[in-house]
């Protein structure tokens, strides 16, 4: 966006709200825990300060050890951007809080993840099957997936 | 003494005339009125962003190319410019003007299917989309004589575009722009005086401002909602910060702001045409990039204001030949997400003008 | 036919509808691994081998390719090719053929354009049983005739002459619609030189 984030300033609130959570930061990339993910996304989007109001996309990518999970907000008020990230290292059953109580908007972006990655989204009130048909084995998009 | 009623389920299978492609919505009806809708995903699915990790980089422009059919030059730009964003590469102001043009000449033609395809699901069958092809062939003449072709263009590169326009190409530009308001004005009038049109598309499908955020709704959906967001102005990408141009906002919200956002968008776009012709210099049309692209290990967001939304191209990186992992931002998919929200308690008859007053494209939303 | 033979969905629920979806999909993926041989018997035939209908083959000929109804089943792309075929600049309405049906019991032909995935397989396969004898499919674009880009992909399937038996090829990706036009003008050839002592084969 046109104003450049003040990526200090900004790890430095979280800090204070939710202490333990960054785990790096540079550019207008930061990554955090997942345990803490949910309390990082709401602090964000109430903090007026902040005001990310708005989701922009959400994605997952498999490197190979860990699962990363990537969320794109954007300020409309400020005109600013962040990309948080978190990694899960869970390969068999992995897990994280689904935002849809924050952005209605992640609605079909969790089923997608979970439909190509297997990522499971606790809260979520339709998780199931989005582009492929009920019945699929396996998750196409893992970088192990062997078509049959 | 109390009725008794069911409700019943009905299938808007993929097979349909009026969901604009392959897509399924179940309704659950209650006479006329909808109690729920689910839409179902997926009859398109042909998996681009994993075949896309078989493919190098400039193979892949391809692939964009079929995402939103009706607007590939938008998809070739929103992809050639992550990809630019990501190995570092400048790009010729020649080429610059040129992807400008080319874009808002797409932007035109999208909007035209758009508006045509809405009025025919309303009930002016075929007549308003015969109109607005009749423009729409003038703009695919243009394309055919710069590219050869008329819908899966293929026309930018990393580094620029692949050809320079030939000589008959202004001349030709300048005709159709000139004579182009005169056309938006005939539809105009004979659309917006019409009752039945009022009537079926004012006060149905409003999105409220606080929804429409909520929702992620980008593209004229956002705009129509009345919230100024435009990534042309926003976080200006290529030339377009050196032209002068509004941003159409709606106030309510409903089916009619939508088409009217769009109608306006037209005329801003014959502006920056116009500016773009003007202002274009002599030059390149290529940088020179290596035939196989090897960018650093990194990754980077390319994001463009297409003619549906916000497109955006995510790309990571691992230092060799083919992208580790391509994702796509699909606007068509995320302005769907307050579809269910729209239609319920609305009657069945409107629920197709909601619908195709989203305007979406179904290989955009199953990629 | 197998398809029709399935049990319905036990609830009217959508969980309930889905697995019954899924369940027709892993039984058109299982049925439909080889292609389909084409209908392709009258290239070799001789004309006029029975003397006593060839003015009736003649009459009924000319008729039937005069006025063929397609249906509306564009997938992909290459519908907007059809669409402007349909359109005023590319009339395909000269050939009589202006009216699309949406319904497949109303049509005669059935112009396949864009990529068949095996979640859409059944429908179509479902559309062109309900169409009335005398039928014919026309695969257009190259994703039609043979998966096109996206063969290697796992949703794809690899032609649509896997699921039903085509008539006539129109390669290109997409095709102008002037190369669709001759398509249909060589399925007008092959209608009429379709005698009605033969018929077709059932599939």
């Amino acid at each position: 966006m046109t104003l450049a984030l003040q990526i200090a300033q900004l790890v430095a609130g979280l800090e204070k709200s939710v202490p333990g959570s960054v785990t790096e930061s540079g550019g207008n990339i930061i990554v955090v825990k997942p345990e803490s993910l949910f309390k990082v996304l709401s602090d964000l989007k109430t903090n007026k300060e902040w005001d990310f109001n708005y989701l922009s996309f959400m994605t997952a990518v498999d490197y190979q050890t860990y699962f990363e999970v990537v969320y794109d907000l954007i300020s409309l008020e400020h005109n600013q951007e962040v990309l948080v990230k978190t990694r899960l290292t869970d390969r068999e059953k992995p897990v994280l809080p689904s935002v849809i109580s924050l952005w209605k908007g992640a609605d079909f972006q969790e089923r997608e993840i979970f439909d190509l990655f297997g990522i499971n989204f606790t809260g979520h009130p339709n998780m199931k099957r989005i582009f492929l048909w009920d019945g699929f084995q396996g998750y196409p998009l893992r970088k192990d997936f062997k078509q049959s | 003494m109390t009725l008794r009623t069911e409700t019943f389920i009905l299938n808007a299978g993929p097979q349909h005339p009026s969901t604009h492609g392959v897509f399924r919505m179940r309704f659950t009806l209650d006479g006329e009125v909808i109690q729920d809708v689910e839409p179902v995903f997926g009859y398109l699915h042909r998996g681009i962003e994993k075949l896309a990790e078989g493919l190098t980089y400039s193979q892949d422009i391809v692939f964009t190319d079929r995402l939103d059919y009706l607007a590939s030059m938008t998809n070739n730009q929103a992809y050639v410019l992550a990809v630019e964003k990501l190995a570092g590469i400048q790009v010729p102001e020649r080429a610059e003007y040129l992807r400008v043009i080319m874009a808002e000449l797409m932007r035109i033609s999208s909007h035209l299917m758009a508006v045509g395809f809405l009025l025919n699901d309303i009930g002016a069958f075929l007549t308003p989309l015969l109109y607005m092809y009749r423009e729409r062939e003038k703009i695919l003449d243009l394309y055919d004589m710069v590219c050869g072709q008329r819908l899966t263009y293929n026309y930018m590169r990393i580094g620029g575009v692949s050809q320079d326009i030939p000589e008959e190409f202004v001349p030709a530009l300048k005709r159709f722009i000139d004579s182009l308001p005169r056309f938006i004005k005939e539809y105009e009038q004979l659309l917006e005086t019409n009752e039945i049109v009022l009537i079926r598309t004012k006060n149905v499908g409003t999105l409220s401002k606080e929804s429409a955020i909520n929702y992620s709704a980008a593209g004229p959906v956002l705009r129509a909602s009345g919230i100024k967001w435009d990534i042309r102005k926003a976080d200006p990408y290529s030339v377009y910060s050196r032209f002068k141009f509004e941003i159409p906002t709606g106030i309510k919200g409903d089916v009619y702001d939508r088409y009217r956002v769009r109608i306006e968008e037209m005329h801003q776009s014959i502006a920056i045409i116009k500016q773009a012709m003007e202002q274009i210099p002599q030059g390149e049309i290529q940088t020179k990039v290596s035939r196989v692209l090897k960018p650093a290990k990194g990754e980077a967001y390319g994001r463009i204001e297409g003619p549906k939304g916000e497109l955006g191209f995510y790309l990571v990186s691992d230092g060799g030949t083919n992208p580790y992992r391509l994702h796509v931002r699909p606007p068509s998919l995320i302005n769907l997400t307050a579809l269910r929200e729209l239609l319920i308690g609305v009657k069945i008859a409107d629920a197709m003008a909601i619908f195709g007053s989203i305007d979406i494209c179904v290989g955009e939303v199953d990629r | 036919m197998e398809l029709n033979n399935l049990p319905g969905p036990e609830s009217n629920s959508y969980l309930d509808m889905d697995r019954e979806e899924g369940q027709g999909i892993k039984l058109t993926k299982s049925l439909y691994q080889a292609p389909v041989a084409d209908p392709d018997a009258w290239l070799t035939e001789e004309p006029g081998h029975n003397i006593i209908l060839t003015t009736a083959d003649a009459i009924i000929g000319w008729a039937r390719s005069s006025s063929v109804w397609p249906v509306n089943a564009g997938l992909a792309c290459c519908a907007f090719e059809m669409i402007s075929a349909a359109s005023s600049r590319f009339d395909i309405s000269r050939f009589g053929m202006e009216i699309f049906r949406p319904s497949p019991r109303q049509a005669d032909l059935m112009i396949v354009n864009g990529t068949l995935t095996w979640k859409m397989a059944p429908q179509v396969k479902r559309i062109y049983d309900q169409m009335a004898e005398p039928k014919w499919v026309i695969a257009m674009g190259s994703c039609a005739i043979s998966g096109g880009l996206f063969r290697n992909s796992y949703a794809v399937v690899p032609g649509v002459n896997n699921i039903i038996p085509v008539d006539i090829y129109v390669p290109g990706c997409p095709p102008r619609p002037e190369a669709l036009l001759y398509g249909i003008q060589m399925l007008h050839k092959k209608i009429k030189r379709q005698s009605l002592a033969t018929g077709r084969k059932k599939t």
